[in-house]
This record gives structure tokens, sequence and C-alpha cells, in this order.
């Protein structure tokens, strides 16, 4: 037996190993360095290994390889997953400087883990490998597991941790076992090989398969907060520190999506047709109902975590089509989907204090009153959720439908624009309150770190312009899937 | 004609630019965010007469015509242009948005600026949308006419603005995604049969779809317009939106807004989808019908004067669609005359309304009583007004319905017998709530110290009866304007239908054989 010595391609992997650095040396950092300027410090570390990582990660595009046995893949639809994950962390690390001051968190910690998440979300988009794809998906989880309960003294921070640790264990169980039975049915765990095995002729269907791509519909489906699997997301998110939902909202979901569309538009492709009416249905009843559920909730927070679910049955619309438009369009969704929504949660973070999240709907009554701006940014990000033009949003919306309109479901686009009247209803509720309403209560003074206005400004700097001129960042999600067929 | 200078941009981005500056003027400086808003309509409304003089009117291609690249690989371009239809539409929208400042100056005392900047961002979109000529760009207009209209009637209106804003959002919202939708599946089909991928509405004209699927698109499109319109049974949001709407609110809706889902129609959905077209002629026509006749029975029945008047746009917009729908020049032309006159008349009827509610913070009809006494000035602008609601001879309402009635017998007796009763109720309605309201005695102690106009509201109404008279009078100088367009455009709707009526005898078929 030869064992191979895989070459040492460290070139291709430098955005990971500053990432990894970055989260080591904050976490040294939070076990030696001085308790008063630690969190300044531990941010400033995040903060520059993010940025160095994003403008390595630059560097890498066009270029494709297969490194470590063909463990570990680098191809552009894996740079722009990585180069997406590493705004998360460079916004969320930008909002949390002030928040995790306020809320007192375990400052060296919460940025190491964050680093360590966006690791994980890293290594799961850039691979063709189950075993790689699951390693980075659980060093992503576990990480963003211990996240949701930094906030200590908070109850429902504490209860947000373990549901989302016991559930993702489970829904992490049920992504293996798809994977074991695929393995179990065709011998191989590289998703190109499947794809290659079954199109040499000596592939059979087998219940076993199909049970194996079920499951992995029903883990994918867990991390990207579908319907049915979507019963942890209001509470986890809800209990979580805001940046850390922010960041589970769009970084997690976005590494999640990437790796389900990699997993299933390259090995399991050819078996469109049996698997695109099961993610048809799904498409239809978390757009269903997140939006509906969403309607009736009080709490702007809880609100945004149902409409994340309605967002994710957009973007599965496009997933039941199958081609690189469809693709494209995906990836296009989750880049402004991640502006709009960190956005959102920034303005969310803006009106809390210590101690009180203050997201109670009547908490906006009259925002346009006291905070001109902060309100008009906020119907800003809400009008480009609810997919209004000229914004990004609508772009994305136009994008992922005319992708179903193309593939001839009609049916699936009617269904997903009538979701989108109803999900204005409710976004519509939020600036109703902030411009109709008149203030009730009592307010804390407003927290004005210029970290969270550069955030504010990024976002809506990246709607206005992904949403009229839209054309170089589509080129781009063109250019990220061309390895489907 | 190829125009060097960007005319139609400058048009539909001058106000976008003037509602950034405003934004960045001091909060307490009321009166520079008023003269500041006012002057850029006014410049706005003189950068449009060239339009208006600059236009050939022999032509009935495009003019102004602006194309530049946007999304090439899509087929969206950033294509604008008008013809004498849309011409005349851009010119009503500039004239009436300065109406609608002059008459906010006092009416808005919360919220100045954002008002402002909302009535700027909105006359951006609406003459964006009059002038696009790519789908996509015509449909980011559309949407974005809705915010600004929204805000305006959810902060700014009656006791009632949240209700209202929101009916008026989700209604106009349902109607325009299926329209998106539609809007996508022409456009694959058409690159799917021609190779050619394209938003350019010109190119989607040449589209020959299975007439199956013409029905399908044409119905989303048509919803979108109807409800718009609005037509009955989609006008439910009207008399919510227009009664809790402020007044410049209101004028604006009235006056242009609902002309976007007439103008939807002809430029859009009746080119677009010629075997639709001919199959739904007829209940188009029946629905344009039903609400003339209804929207005149509900304005009786009304005791609110905003309602009333609410009720009577959907009567008479109930006559621009039988006009249009009637496919003859003769409906055709009424139908957009039509159109321009009820954005004066309504548009000052509105007006009127609002004035009397400042003063007297009611609008119940029947709060009022004599009001002629204490206000005469008002009465003689009131009278001026109504009677160009009505259509009396002589005043602008009389030239559109004459000619709508006229193209409505030519193409079926039945439609123009039927209309013609809504004149007489019109009549009835309007002159009866006339005489509660400024008739008689005064019952009222109220209203006995009601100040007559001021010279600023005087000088707002005198500009709506110079245009009720000079179009009343002299017609030709508009109709002119829309000849050559008008006459081309049915030619072409002729040319797209005639595959479809040669089976069965359609509309126009009948039409040109009487």
């Amino acid at each position: 037996m030869v064992i191979r010595i895989p070459e040492l391609a460290f070139g291709f992997i430098i955005p990971e190993i500053i990432i990894a650095v970055s989260a080591v040396v904050t976490l040294l950092l939070a076990a030696f360095g001085k308790k008063e300027s630690l969190g300044a410090l531990a941010g400033a570390v995040a903060l520059t290994g993010a940025g160095l990582a994003l403008v390595f990660t630059f560097t890498l595009w066009d270029v494709s390889a297969s490194i470590y046995n063909a463990l570990y893949t680098i191809d552009n639809f894996g740079t722009f997953f990585k180069g997406l994950a590493l705004i998360v962390a460079i916004l969320v690390t930008l909002l949390s400087l002030s928040y995790v001051e306020r809320e007192e968190m375990i400052r060296g910690e919460y940025y190491s883990l964050l680093l360590f998440g966006v690791l994980g979300m890293m290594i799961m988009v850039s691979s063709n490998h189950f075993i790689t794809i699951f390693i980075g998906l659980e060093v992503m989880s576990i990480a963003v597991y211990v996240l949701c309960g930094l906030l200590s003294g908070n109850p429902r921070s504490a209860e947000s941790s373990l549901k989302y640790f016991l559930l993702g264990a489970f829904a992490t169980a049920f992504l293996l076992y798809g994977m074991a039975l695929v393995y179990a049915t065709t011998g191989i765990l590289d998703i190109r090989d499947i794809a290659n095995y079954m199109a040499s002729g000596s592939f059979g269907l087998t219940p076993m398969f199909m049970i194996g791509i079920a499951m992995l519909i029903v883990g994918f489906g867990f991390k990207t907060a579908s319907v049915p699997f979507h019963m942890w997301t209001p509470d986890v998110y809800q209990g979580a520190p805001t940046s850390i939902t922010a960041y589970m909202a769009t970084g997690i979901k976005a590494a999640a999506f990437g790796a389900f569309l990699r997993v299933f538009y390259t090995a399991f492709l050819p078996l469109l047709a049996n698997w695109s009416g099961m993610i048809w249905l799904i498409a239809v009843v978390t757009m269903t109902i997140g939006n509906i559920t969403a309607l009736v909730q009080d709490d702007v927070k809880r609100m945004l975590a149902y409409s994340s679910i309605a967002h994710a049955g957009y973007i599965l619309v496009a997933f039941v089509v199958g081609d690189q438009v469809s693709s494209a369009s995906i990836l296009y969704y989750l880049l402004v989907y991640t502006f709009m929504n960190i956005g959102a949660f920034t303005i969310i973070i803006l009106l809390g204090w210590k101690g009180e999240e203050n997201t109670g709907i009547e908490s906006y009554a009259g925002l346009a009153g006291r905070h001109p701006l902060i309100a008009l940014a906020m119907t800003i990000f809400l009008l480009s959720l609810a997919g209004i033009p000229p914004l990004a949003g609508f772009m994305g919306k136009f994008y992922v439908l005319s992708a179903a309109v193309k593939a001839q479901y009609y049916w699936l686009a009617v269904i997903g624009v009538l979701n989108s009247v109803v999900a204005v209803y409710y976004y519509l509720r939020v600036i109703m309150a902030m411009y109709f309403k008149e203030s009730t209560g009592k307010f804390h003074k407003t927290d004005f770190s210029p970290a969270y206005s550069l955030v504010i400004i990024i976002s809506l700097w990246a709607l206005f312009h992904m949403g009229i001129f839209p054309r170089d960042f589509l080129l781009i999600a063109q250019k990220s899937v061309g390895i489907f067929m | 004609m190829d125009q060097t200078f960007p005319l139609l941009s400058t048009l539909i981005f001058l106000p976008l630019v003037g509602a950034l500056l405003v934004m960045l003027l001091p909060r307490q400086n009321v009166l520079l965010i008023k003269a500041a808003t006012l002057f850029l309509t006014l410049v706005e409304f003189a950068l449009s007469l060239p339009l208006f003089f600059q236009f050939d009117e022999k032509t009935a291609a495009m003019q102004f015509v602006e194309q530049r690249e946007w999304y090439p690989e899509w087929g969206i371009s950033y294509l604008l242009g008008i013809d004498g239809i849309s011409m005349l539409l851009v010119m009503l929208t500039t004239f009436i948005t300065v109406i609608c400042i002059l008459c906010s100056w006092e009416s808005i005392k919360d919220k100045i600026k954002e008002y402002f900047v909302s009535f700027l961002i909105l006359e951006t979109a609406m003459i964006g949308a009059l002038c696009a000529l790519d789908l996509v760009l015509f449909y980011i207009f559309w949407e974005l006419m809705l915010i600004p209209m929204y805000l305006l009637i959810g902060v700014w209106g009656g006791p009632n603005r949240i209700y209202a804003a929101v009916k008026f959002f989700l209604f106009t919202m349902v109607g325009s995604v299926l329209m998106l939708v539609a809007i996508m599946a022409l456009y694959f089909h058409y690159g799917g049969e021609t190779g050619v991928y394209s938003f350019n509405v010109f190119d989607l004209y040449k589209a020959d779809l299975p007439a199956g699927m013409q029905y399908w698109l044409f119905a989303a499109f048509a919803l979108s317009f109807a409800i718009k319109v609005p037509m009955f049974p989609f006008h439910t949001w009207l008399p919510d939106a227009h009664t809790e709407a402020p007044t410049a609110g209101s004028v604006i809706l009235a006056a242009v807004l609902l002309k976007m889902g007439v103008y939807g129609f002809l430029r859009f959905a009746m080119p677009l989808f010629p075997a639709a077209l001919v199959a739904s002629t007829s209940l188009i026509s029946w629905l344009a019908i039903i609400g003339i006749v209804y929207g005149a029975i509900m304005c009786i029945m009304q005791t609110d004067l905003k309602r009333l008047i609410a009720y009577s746009s959907v009567s008479h917009l109930g006559y621009v669609m039988l006009g249009i729908f009637a496919l003859n020049m003769q409906g055709f032309q009424g139908g957009i005359y039509q159109m321009l006159n009820h954005g004066i008349s309504t548009g000052g009827l509105f007006l009127i309304v609002g004035m009397i509610y400042e003063r007297r913070h009611t609008r119940m009809i029947a709060d009022f009583g004599g009001l002629t006494k204490v206000m005469p000035r008002l009465a003689v602008f009131f009278m001026i007004v109504t009677l160009s609601s009505i259509a009396l001879p002589g005043t602008n309402g009389f030239v559109g319905e004459f000619l709508i009635l006229l193209g409505a017998f030519r193409s079926n007796m039945l439609y123009g017998v039927l209309a013609s009763t809504g004149v007489i109720l019109g009549a009835v309605y309007m002159l009866w709530m006339f005489q509660r309201v400024m008739f008689g005695k005064i019952t009222k102690e109220e209203n006995t110290g009601l100040t007559d106009l001021t010279k600023r509201e005087s000088a707002i109404l005198c500009s709506i009866v110079f245009f009720v008279f000079l179009m009343g009078l002299y017609p030709g100088a508009f109709l002119r304007k829309m000849d050559a367009s008008a006459t081309g455009y049915l030619k072409f709707l002729q040319a797209r239908t005639a595959v479809y009526t040669a089976a069965a005898t359609g509309p126009i078929r009948q039409a040109e054989a009487k």
C-alpha cells in the first residue's frame, strides 16, 4: 500500500489559515490580555484577520484546483461563498464592537468563536468531498451553538443555545446518515465521482439511495431554516444576541445553501426530476408558513426570524429549477439578503440597551420623529426585504423568480409573488409604526457608535448599488456557478 | 427626432435630485423647504413645455428617445420615449404637481420636509413610468410610485388613514406582482422563440404568442392595470384612499396615478396580447359600463364630499376605458382627452373640497348649505369645475365625453345607450351635491364665519379654470398633438389583431364596416 503525502498547497488556503490564526490569537488574548482593552483588541484582530482573508480570497478568483487528495477544492463557487462569509464576518464584527461591550459578553471568546464559525463556513463550501463538507458544517455549528448562549444572565439566550444545539445535533445526524446511505449504495464520497458513476450506466436507482437524498434534504433544510425543519428558528433567533442572529440569518444560511447547492447540483443533478418535486413542495410551504406566521408577530426580531424562513423559501423557488441561471440567482439573492438583513438587525441593536432588547413593535412607534435617519434606514432595509424596486431586494426576487418562470414553473412563481405581497404587509407594519404612530413610553439615549453607522452605510450603499446596477454582481454570480452543468 | 439633450432623463431625475437636496435643508426653515420644492416643480414644469411645443405632431413614432445599455446580457436597457399620448400625460403630471405643492402650502403642518420629499419622489416615479419603454424599467417606476403615495396617505391622511394606506398598497401590489410574473413569462417565451432576449417593448410587440398564453398574460397585466384605474369590481380601495389622503394626495391620485392604469392598458396590455384583446374587448367594455353606472349611483348616496368625488372618479374612468376599448378613433381620442379632463376637473374638485375642509374641518354634505353667501368667490370656481365634471358644452369635459359616446355608439349601439345614462346620473349627483352644499339657507351656525378664498387659493383655482375653458373651447390644440399617434396606434393594433379578428368578426372589423 502506497501512502501518498499530500503536497503542501498552502497557497490555496491562505484565507482559511489567516482566519484560523486570528481565531487562535483572539482566544489567546482572552487568556493573557488585559481585561480593560480586551474587547477593542480582540475586535481589531478579528477585523484585520477577516479583512486580510478577504483580500486573499479576491486573489483566488478564477483559480481552480483540487488539493489534498481531492478533499479540498478551490473554484469560483467556493471563492464566492468564502467572500460572502468574510463579508458577513467583517460586518458582524463591526457591529459587535459596541454591542459586545454594551451587553458585557465574554469578549475574547466571542470573536474567536465568530471566526471559527466563519472558518467552518469557508471549509464547507469549498469541498466536493462529503467528509470535508461535514467537518466544515460541524466546525461552524459548534461555534454558533456556543455563541447563541453568550448573553449571560438572559434565560432566553440559554434556551436559544440549548435548543439550537439539541435540534442541530439531530439534524446533523440526519445529514450524516444521508451521506452514509449514499456512500453505502455507491461506495463513493466525492460528489463529482458520484455524478460520474451515475452517468456511467452501471448505476441503478435504489430506495436506499433516494432515502439518502431525502435525509440530506432534511439536514440542509434544517440549516437553511426551511419548513418543516424550521421550528427552532424563531426561538433561537430571538434568544441569541442580536449580532449572532444577524450572523446566523446571513452567514450560516448562505454557507448551508452553498453546500446544499454544490451537493445537489453536482452529485444529484441527473436525478433532478426525482427530487425537484420535493423541493417544490418545501419551497411553497416554507414561503407560505414563514410569511403567514410573520404576520402576527409583535416582536420585530422574531418577525425577522420568520421572514428569514420565508426568504429561504424564495431561494428554494430557484433551487427547484436546477440550471445555471437558477443557481446564479440564488448566489445573487444570498449576497443581497446578507446586506439587507445585517442592516435591519443593526437597527434592532441600536434601539436596545443593556439587558433590554426593546424589540417589541410598539417601541418602534414614532421612531421617525425621534430618529429620522434611523427610521429612514430601517425603512429602506425593510422595503428591500419586501422586494420593492429599485432596491437590491427587488432585483434578487426578480432573478429568482425569472429562473422559475424560465423553466416554466409558473405556479411556483405566482405563489412566490403572492407570498411577497403577504410579506409586504408585515414589513409595512414596522414602517407604519415608525412613521404613522406617535411614540409612547420612555426612551433610552441611542448609542450611536461610528461602527454601527458604518455597517448601516455600507449596507445601504450595497442595496442601492446592487439594485440599480446589478450587472457586475450578476456576472460574478454567473461565473461562480460555472462548475455546474 | 434625435435629441442631444436628454430631456426626458432630466425630467425624470430632476425631482429626485431635488428631493435629496430638500432632504439636506434644515428642518426648521419651513419656508425654505416649501419655496425650494415649489421652485423645483416650477422648473420641472417649464422644462416639460418643450415637450409640448417641440413635439412633432406628424409622426406616430416615439420622440425624445433615449437609449442606453443597462444590463445587455439580459436585454434590459434604459429606454425612454414619448408619443402624443404619453406626452400629454407627462404635461398633466408636471402641471398638477405644481398645483399640489401650492395647495399643500398651509395645510401641511407636520413633518413638512418629509412631505415635500415624498412628493418629489412621486413625481420622478410618475414621469418615469410614463416615459419608460423597457418593461423592467417601467416596472421599477411603477412600483416606486407606491411608496411615496403610501406615505402621503398614511402620514398626512385623515383619521382612518392607516387602513386606507395599507389597503391601497396591498391592492396595487397584488396586481403588480402578478404582472411581474407575466412580464418574465413574455420575455422568456419571446426569447425562446426568436433567440433575442429583450425587455424592449417594441421587440416584444412583435411577439407572436399562442392564444392560450396570451389570455393568461393579458389577465395578469389587466388585473394590475384594472386595479389601478380602478375598474369595477377592483375599485374598493379608491374611496378609502381618496377620503383619507390629504388634499394634494387626492389630487395627484385622481389626476395622475389612476391614469397610469389606463396608460398601462394601452401601452402594454393591449398591443402585447392581440388575441386576448379581441377576446376581452366586450368583457372590459361591460365592466366599464357597469363602472359608469355603478359609480354614478354610489355617488348619489354618498354623504361625504370626498367619497362622492371618489366614486365619480370610478364613473369617469369607466368612460375612459369604454372609449379606449371602443377601438376606434373617436373613442380612443375621447378616452385620452377624458383622462386629461378628469385630471383637471376632479383634481379641481378635490382642491375645492380641501379648501372647504381646511376652514370647516368636516366633509359631510349635511354640515354645509348656503355657502354661496359667505364664500362667493369659491362658489364661482366650484360651479365652473362642477359643470366641467358634468361635461357641459364649452367646458373640457364635454369634448371628451362626447367623443367617447360617439366612439361607443359606433362600436356598439347598446354600449352607447347604456353609457349615456351615466351622463344624466352625473348631472344628478353633481348638481344635487352642489345644491346641498352651496345653495339654500345657512343652516349651521359654524358656516357663517367662513372666510372666502385667499389669493393663493384663487390663483390655484384660476389655473384650473383656465384649462377647463382652454380645453373646452379649443380642443384642437391638444387633439392635434395626439392625432398622428392615435391613428398610428390604432392602425398598429388593427394589424396585430387582424389574424384573430379574421376568424370571428371582432369589434374592430365591425366598427370599420359601419
